[in-house]
C-alpha cells in the first residue's frame, strides 16, 4: 500500500477512535510536538508534561478531526493552545506568589564583553513577565525565528496582528527594561 | 528611531535566550497509556449525580421500588 494511503487510512481510523492508530500518530509526532512546546515554554520537563497533556486534548478531539487534512498541523496548533493556557497559569501563579519564575535555557556565551550576566538575565526575565499571548508570539518570531505565516496558522490570527502582537512584546519590554534602569 | 530601538532591543534580547534546541529524550507512550486508562476507568461526575438523584428518590419514596424493579 503505498505511504499516503496508508498515513491517509490511519488518519480516517483515529478519526474514528481506533487507540492503535491514536498510538501510531502518538508515536510518530510526539517528538515533533515536544519540539514545538519546548520553543514556547522553554523548560523540558514542562515540555514532556504539556506533550501528554497535547495528545489527550487531541484524543478526546478525535471525532472533530477531519482525515482530509494535515495532521500535524491540527497538533500544533492544538499543542500552542495547551502552552497559552500554561504560561496563563504560570504567569497568575508569579504574581500571586511574586516569585522570581524558573531560570531560562541559558543564553551561549556571548562574544560582546559588554552584556553583563546581569543584563541579560534582568532582561529575560522581563520578557517572561510580558502577557502570554504577546510572549509566545515574540518567543516564536524573535527567538526561533519561526515565519510570521506560520506563527499566524498555529495562533489562529492574520500576520498583521502576529506583527501587532510583536511590536507591543517590544514596546512593553521597552518600558520593563527602562524601568529596570536598562536602556536598549 | 523607533525602528533602531526594536532592533537594539531584539538584539538584547537574543543575547539573552538562546534558541531552545531540545529533543525529546524518551518515548512517553507509557505515560500517555497511563492518562488513556486513569481516565477511562473515572466515572463521570454527572452519572454519580444521577445515582445519587436515584437514592435520595427512593429513601423518599420507598413505595417506587417495586414499580422500578417492575420496569427494568
Amino acid at each position: 500500500m503505498p505511504a499516503l494511503e496508508q498515513q491517509s487510512d490511519l488518519l480516517w481510523q483515529f478519526a474514528h477512535g481506533e487507540l492503535d492508530a491514536f498510538e501510531a500518530l502518538f508515536r510518530e509526532f510526539q517528538g515533533q510536538v515536544y519540539r514545538w512546546i519546548v520553543r514556547m515554554v522553554r523548560d523540558p520537563a514542562v515540555a514532556e508534561d504539556l506533550t501528554i497533556e497535547t495528545f489527550w486534548r487531541i484524543h478526546r478531539a478525535h471525532a472533530r478531526f477531519d482525515p482530509q487534512r494535515s495532521f500535524a498541523a491540527w497538533a500544533r496548533r492544538i499543542a500552542t493552545n495547551v502552552a497559552l493556557d500554561y504560561l496563563k497559569m504560570d504567569h497568575l501563579k508569579s504574581a500571586r506568589t511574586q516569585e522570581s519564575l524558573p531560570e531560562d535555557v541559558p543564553a551561549a556565551a556571548m562574544p560582546n564583553p559588554g552584556v553583563q550576566r546581569d543584563i541579560r538575565e534582568r532582561t529575560a526575565r522581563a520578557f517572561r513577565q510580558l502577557p502570554a499571548k504577546l510572549q509566545v508570539t515574540a518567543t516564536l518570531a524573535l527567538i526561533e525565528e519561526e515565519p510570521y505565516k506560520d506563527i499566524a496558522e498555529v495562533l489562529g490570527i492574520s500576520v498583521g496582528a502576529v506583527k501587532l502582537r510583536v511590536f507591543r512584546a517590544l514596546r512593553i519590554l521597552r518600558r520593563k527594561l527602562r524601568q529596570m534602569g536598562i536602556e536598549p | 528611531m523607533n525602528k533602531q530601538h526594536d532592533d537594539k532591543i531584539v538584539e538584547r534580547l537574543k543575547q539573552s535566550i538562546h534558541p531552545a534546541d531540545f529533543e525529546l529524550q524518551r518515548d512517553l507512550w507509557p505515560q500517555m497509556l497511563h492518562r488513556l486508562q486513569e481516565h477511562s476507568a473515572a466515572v463521570p461526575w454527572f452519572d454519580w449525580a444521577l445515582l445519587a438523584a436515584l437514592a435520595l428518590w427512593l429513601c423518599l419514596a420507598p413505595g417506587t421500588i417495586p414499580v422500578l424493579l417492575y420496569h427494568l
